[in-house]
């Protein structure tokens, strides 16, 4: 019998995926080829509003290696791209196709397609179409696009607006009447471009005699894409094969279906041959969607002591050209959280969604979280200010108080568990805060060029992306939430486990073969996790909205547990007692009271295959599926403090210490849930800072590669000090809550919130994202009464 | 077309390529090695990062036929006789790859930048040598712990 060791669950267990990314062995779908295939190379609008009046392939054609080139007009769709998300029952929703016909409506919306016998022939075939386009006016702006008379995105509209979203609990207007405190703020939250490591990639295979296709594709979601592949083409679901090989990277940019798959599919079914495209880069910043973009009228009402009593937000939410499969949901996602992790008796929220003429916005790491976070927790610092409080003090007088059972806010949530000043505790111990707060004070006594501010974020969000009911109910998302999962032991004891989840770098592989590991006694190198092939794993509803862990580990839970319910009813009837007398423990069946007669999950494993003596009536295999539907999301909260220093003279940033303590339920690898916050907080530190997507006032997007859009090195960022706080959440029966969003949902705030900390007395009130050189020497000149336009 | 021979993690290769092929898609797509990644197309990201000659090169910056008559090793050739390189048990144990689309050119970058240091390296020395590889999943924190204890481990090695 196999040593098994101590439990798995709770340890950082060192990941099984590495060896093939450590070793160059994993293949990503670039990677990949198929005999006989050919390049895809699309032509793109270069400008952000145009009539097409003609499209001429013939040039491309014509050329050496040149397969086909198609227009537009040439397709007829079965349906268009699948927008899963239509939040009000009369949101304007144009439907998109995979070209332009008529009419471009951003820089980089596909007009042509082309096919050649190599990468650079596609490319080449591409730049030879001619396309006759009239050029139309282009709004970029969401208040330019909403005023009267703005070039309209879709004319059949007769408006860029999209839908307006509302929800009020209390009376809000009496509550801000009364309030002897209102405190207001406008957050631009600027336009990101996600940047997943792997640019996307696709492979089409048919097989023309049976009408069989097997697609590979870079994509968070293979299930959701193939039964949006069958809406949009009319190739039945049980016709496809989507594969998601190794993915580098997704944070919400490869959540989506996008025109390029479905063209390479129609393409492979119209020529019978197999289809490849990989987007370089730049070409990824026109055609992978954005994220975040909103501006934001926040309000909060309070007592003169800073006591909450109301919020009140109104927001504007940039769509860009088309509605992509979650665009108007997202902003929605944040949509109860604008009171964060503090009380209150009134609450209300109004998101107006916009066209514009630019690349479609949808989700990224976070999606609509860490702009409320924002919106929440820039203000409380506001109202801290206004009242003459330090930023711990406001927070704490306000935490909604600790509970372990669902507890209603007032932004309508129930919320699972929560205890906001034991993370706020621990952050603190972390760090001298009564020691930092005397050296900014000497700094700014002495008249130090380089001024000390520190900013905290005591945020609250929502993940686990069911539960169906209320996703569908109340949000009138069009999908599901739940979760599967099969777990089967093969006759020698080895297990497989297959999730309907599709990791990408979460280290899904690891932290599922932990759970059962220890739930069946197994040696955790004995447990296979398979995932990403909608041929192999069961219909699940993929990973994105932190809802791997939350919603997929509860369904292998249960999946475990029915296996070994079987597997006591084989032993019993091995052992000749009764099922009761039968206790499992650390993969063992034993008789109470005789703990040497007993059997593993291994033997029972081998008895169940031959089946050569079960209980009457039992099933052969040791096999069992599971399906979870959470009842609630989860609710990851936690404290993050940042330091910075401020250079006064240029307006430079630099983080000095940045902790994060999160609480994100029972923890399955410390190690992993580590690195998710860390890497989490660097992508928010960079957003506060450096990233920003920027158009022109013809829709030209100026940050147009990885040159001018600043993503951060490691050279200008730190290290991260993390500790954690565990209440299991009330959701799921293992306690589990998300974790790969928090870091980027936490971290704006309490990185702006400390360079406005260290420039306050000079009276900045308040700094503009991201809070580049240029933008903190502006505020710094502007409130010295320099100008500093 | 034009006629080149490279020496690749110790296998020496002849081939004809087209004079516009970049060393990076030579490796990839004739020598089918594709563990150099490409993650941009303005030299930006360092996924494709191999060494020629021992030293660390973004190989999207280079044509294939500039490379003849060179010695390159890629990811493929860092593990010797089933043993892992330093530097990969150095990312496994410090948890610093999640994706693991940046790791080869990282841990490229990183040898070359560990054999090339006069001394111990530190964290800033780390971050700086690593500015021209991005990884967007880690945050660096893990991926400068792991190269620091790499480089500890590979000075001890080369001074017994």
């Amino acid at each position: 019998m196999a040593q098994v060791a101590e439990r798995y669950v709770g340890r950082s267990v060192l990941r099984k995926e590495d060896g093939e990314f450590l070793t160059g062995q994993a293949r990503y779908t670039d990677d990949l080829s198929v005999p006989g295939m050919v390049w895809m190379s699309v032509v793109r609008s270069p400008y952000a509003h145009a009539r097409i009046k003609g499209v001429d392939v013939s040039r491309a054609l014509a050329m050496k290696g040149v397969v086909a080139a198609f227009s537009g007009s040439d397709f007829e769709w079965a349906g268009p791209l699948l927008m899963a998300w239509a939040v009000t029952d009369d949101i304007n929703n144009p439907p998109h196709f995979p070209l332009a016909k008529d009419k471009a409506r951003y820089q980089g919306d596909g007009v042509a397609v082309v096919l050649a016998e190599s990468r650079g022939l596609a490319a080449d075939a591409a730049e030879a179409v001619v396309v006759d386009y009239e050029p139309l006016g282009a709004v970029t702006d969401m208040e330019a696009a909403l005023a009267d008379g703005a070039p309209t995105v879709h004319d059949e509209f007769g408006t860029n607006r999209c839908y307006t979203w509302n929800l009020t609990n209390g009376d809000v207007d009496k509550v801000f009447a009364e309030a002897p405190v209102v405190v207001k703020q406008r957050n631009v939250i600027r336009r990101l471009i996600p940047n997943a490591m792997e640019p996307r990639s696709i492979i089409v295979q048919p097989t023309p005699s049976t009408g069989q296709y097997t697609m590979w594709s870079a994509t968070q979601i293979p299930h959701v894409l193939r039964t949006a592949m069958a809406l949009a083409t009319g190739i039945p679901e049980s016709k496809l094969r989507v594969i998601a090989p190794r993915v580098g990277g997704g944070f919400g940019s490869k959540l989506q279906v996008y025109p390029e798959e479905a063209l390479a599919l129609e393409l492979a079914r119209k020529l019978g041959m197999p289809i490849k495209w990989t987007e370089t880069r730049s070409e990824g910043y026109l055609a992978t969607h954005h994220g975040r973009d909103q501006i934001q009228d926040m309000e909060i009402a309070a007592d003169e002591d800073g006591k909450i009593r109301g919020y009140r937000m109104r927001l504007k939410a940039n769509m860009g050209a088309y509605l992509r499969i979650i665009a108007p949901g997202t902003p929605v996602l944040g949509a109860f959280l604008f009171c964060g992790c503090y009380g209150g008796e009134a609450y209300q929220a109004e998101i107006t969604g916009v066209f514009t003429n630019t690349t479609p916005v949808d989700a990224y790491r976070g999606a609509g979280r860490p702009e409320s976070a924002y919106a929440i927790e820039h203000v409380v610092d506001a109202l801290a200010r206004r009242v003459g409080k330090d930023p711990v003090e406001i927070r704490r007088m306000n935490f909604m108080p600790p509970f372990d059972q669902p507890t209603q806010s007032i932004g309508g949530l129930m919320i699972d568990s929560g205890n906001y000043p034991a993370t706020l505790d621990k952050a603190l111990a972390l760090l001298d805060y009564e020691g930092l707060r005397k050296d900014q004070q000497a700094r700014r006594e002495a008249g130090d060029r380089k001024l000390l501010g520190i900013g905290f974020s005591t945020y609250l969000e929502n993940c686990g992306w069911g539960p169906s009911k209320i996703i569908g109910n109340v949000l009138k998302y069009a999908g599901g939430g739940w979760e599967a999962a099969t777990v089967r032991c093969h006759p020698t004891g080895k297990v497989v486990v297959v999730t309907g989840t599709t990791p990408h770098g979460q280290g899904g592989q690891t932290t599922i073969a932990q759970l059962v590991a220890d739930e069946l006694g197994v040696p955790f190198d004995d447990v296979e996790v398979l995932f990403g092939d909608t041929d192999i794993a069961p219909n699940g509803w993929d990973t994105y909205g932190s809802r791997g862990n939350a919603v997929g580990m509860p369904a292998v839970h249960r999946a475990c547990q029915k296996i070994i319910e079987k597997g006591r009813k084989i032993a019993a009837h091995e052992l000749e007692v009764s099922e009761s007398d039968v206790e499992f423990k650390d993969g063992k069946y034993s008789v109470r009271g005789a703990p040497d007669v007993s059997r593993t999950i291994a033997s029972l494993a081998f008895s169940s295959w031959t089946a050569h003596n079960l209980p009457e009536g039992l099933e052969p295999g040791l096999e069992a599926s599971a399906f979870f539907d959470p009842e609630n999301l989860v609710f990851p909260f936690g404290a993050h403090i940042c330091v910075v220093e401020v250079d006064s003279e240029t307006g430079r940033v630099e983080v000095v210490k940045y902790v994060a303590v999160d609480d994100v339920g029972t923890v399955i690898n410390p190690q992993i849930v580590d690195g998710q916050v860390a890497g989490g907080v660097v992508q928010g530190i960079a957003e506060a800072l450096s990233e920003e997507a920027v158009y022109d006032e013809n829709g030209q997007l100026l940050t147009s590669s990885m040159t001018n859009y600043e993503l951060p090195a490691a050279s200008e960022v730190p290290s991260i000090v993390l500790d954690r706080h565990e209440t299991p959440s009330s959701t799921n029966e293992l306690g589990v809550k998300g974790v790969g969003e928090t870091g980027t949902i936490a971290s704006p705030p309490a990185v702006v919130n400390a360079v406005v900390d260290a420039v306050s007395h000079l009276g900045v009130t308040d700094i503009e994202r991201p809070a580049t050189p240029e933008r903190v020497w502006r505020a710094i000149q502007q409130a010295k009464g320099g100008g500093g336009q | 077309m034009r006629h080149i021979a490279v020496t690749v993690n110790g296998t020496r290769h002849e081939a004809d390529v087209e004079p516009r092929t970049l060393l990076v898609y030579f490796l990839r797509e004739t020598l089918g090695l594709t563990g150099t990644n490409v993650g941009c197309d303005t030299s930006t990201c360092g996924a494709c990062t191999v060494l020629v000659g021992g030293q660390s090169v973004k190989s999207c910056t280079m044509l294939a036929v500039q490379a003849d008559g060179e010695e390159i090793t890629t990811i493929e050739g860092m593990a010797q006789g089933g043993e892992l390189h330093p530097l990969q048990k150095a990312f496994h144990e410090h948890h610093g790859l999640q994706c693991g689309y940046c790791t080869p050119g990282m841990i490229m970058a990183s040898d070359s930048l560990i054999r090339e240091a006069d001394g111990p390296l530190t964290e800033s020395d780390v971050r700086l040598g690593l500015e021209g590889n991005l990884c967007r999943c880690t945050g660096y924190h893990n991926i400068v712990q792991a190269v620091l204890a790499a480089s500890q481990e590979m000075r001890a090695g080369s001074s017994a």
